[in-house]
């Protein structure tokens, strides 16, 4: 948790605008510039200043890492699953024009928009999972290295378990 | 087309890149001369943020935007962290002139400019990737896909086979870096305290000095 107001002010009022940002990217990237990858580094970065500001415990309790660990695979899967989907419809893998029957452009419409839904998931997740092992890693270091400044010898023993005085990164 | 000096709109854009390039010229001489790490690692983001810059003049505006994002954010971040868990603030010099990475650094630049002879002109209508399939694209993505931004459509439709195999490579990556910085935190601290303890008992040896 950084203390300077004026960081916590402006991330207060940055924030939801990224966001909002990056889903814009997202789902009006058939139309203007942008698509999966963009939106999902965007996303990303806004809850990244998220977590410099508040701390990574706090951003950890708004976005969990189980859940993030899960949106990692999961968007890979609804990409592949869209492919395997218009193979069992009949078309090759990935020709959405097979997912509406009536309409191929609106199938490719739909396939894109799905598709682009997974790309983003994926590369959200992974930005904010690589920043999360990131910071925590340092945080578990920092909390390894108070436990040898207090007791030299005996550190060894119990090194893996929880340690109360816990500094948040920087 | 023309500002009121006079200038036209086609030599401000050349303008401009001079200056951005220039700057980003100044900034890698920055990165190479400045040896604090910190300083070091806020000169790349600025070098990224020039970059999409670059990348906006040349209208590619998805590429400007990932740039932005990934190379002056999260990954600033990124190496701010390592620098913290690294635990040094100054990269180390090496004691004698190191003849052998200059000579590959001047070997590669001049490789590259030799193959810069045979590359086509920015923005050249004839080269050879706008002449192969992009015709195609151009033309056919209204009546086959219908979205008005043709990136979106070569990236997701046309090539989204390619595209699959990229967000494979990030999602591998990103099960790496789980894999490689939440397995056994308690080995590396030990490892690292060991050194330390070296460290305290004399001068250890001058690094390799690596540095290119």
């Amino acid at each position: 948790m950084i203390e300077h107001l004026v960081p916590r002010v402006l991330a207060k009022l940055l924030i939801p605008f990224i966001l909002l940002f990056g889903l814009y990217v997202q789902f009006h990237g058939d139309f203007g510039p942008g698509g999966g990858f963009q939106a999902g580094v965007i996303f990303a970065a806004g809850i990244i200043l998220y977590a410099l500001i508040y701390g990574l415990d706090q951003a950890r309790g708004v976005i969990s890492p189980g859940l993030v660990s899960v949106l990692v695979a999961l968007g890979l899967l609804i990409y592949a699953g869209v492919g395997v989907a218009t193979l069992l419809l009949g078309g090759e893998f990935l020709n959405y024009g097979v997912l509406d029957s009536h309409d191929p452009v609106h199938g490719q419409h739909l396939g894109i928009l799905i598709i682009e839904f997974g790309v983003g998931m994926t590369v959200a997740a992974v930005m904010i999972t690589i920043f999360y092992q990131f910071a925590g890693r340092l945080k578990i270091t920092r909390e390894l290295e108070s436990d040898d400044d207090d007791e030299d010898e005996q550190a060894d023993d119990h090194a893996d378990g929880p340690v109360a005085d816990a500094r948040g990164p920087r | 087309m023309n500002l009121d000096s006079g200038i036209p709109l086609g030599d401000w854009e050349a303008i401009i890149n001079v200056a951005l390039l220039g700057l980003l010229l100044l900034v890698t001489i920055g990165i190479i001369r400045v040896r604090n790490l910190f300083a070091v690692v806020m000169l790349a983001g600025i070098y990224s943020l020039l970059m999409a810059l670059v990348f906006t003049l040349l209208d590619a505006v998805d590429v400007a935007f990932t740039e932005a994002a990934v190379g002056a954010g999260v990954s600033t971040i990124l190496s701010l962290g390592t620098l913290a868990l690294i635990d040094s603030r100054r990269e180390k010099v090496p004691n004698r002139f190191q003849f052998v990475p200059l000579l590959v650094s001047l070997a590669a630049g001049a490789v590259l400019f030799w193959g810069m002879q045979d590359m086509p002109a920015v923005g050249s209508a004839d080269a050879p990737n706008q002449v192969h399939v992009a015709p195609y694209y151009i033309t056919q993505t209204q009546a086959d896909i219908d979205v008005p931004n043709i990136v979106t459509a070569v990236l997701a439709s046309y090539r989204g086979f390619d595209t699959l195999g990229e967000v494979t490579v990030i999602f591998t990556a990103g099960i790496g870096v789980m894999m490689l910085l939440s397995a056994m935190p308690v080995i590396g601290a030990r490892r690292r305290r060991r050194r330390e303890d070296d460290d305290g008992d004399g001068d250890k040896a001058p690094n390799d000095g690596g540095n290119a």
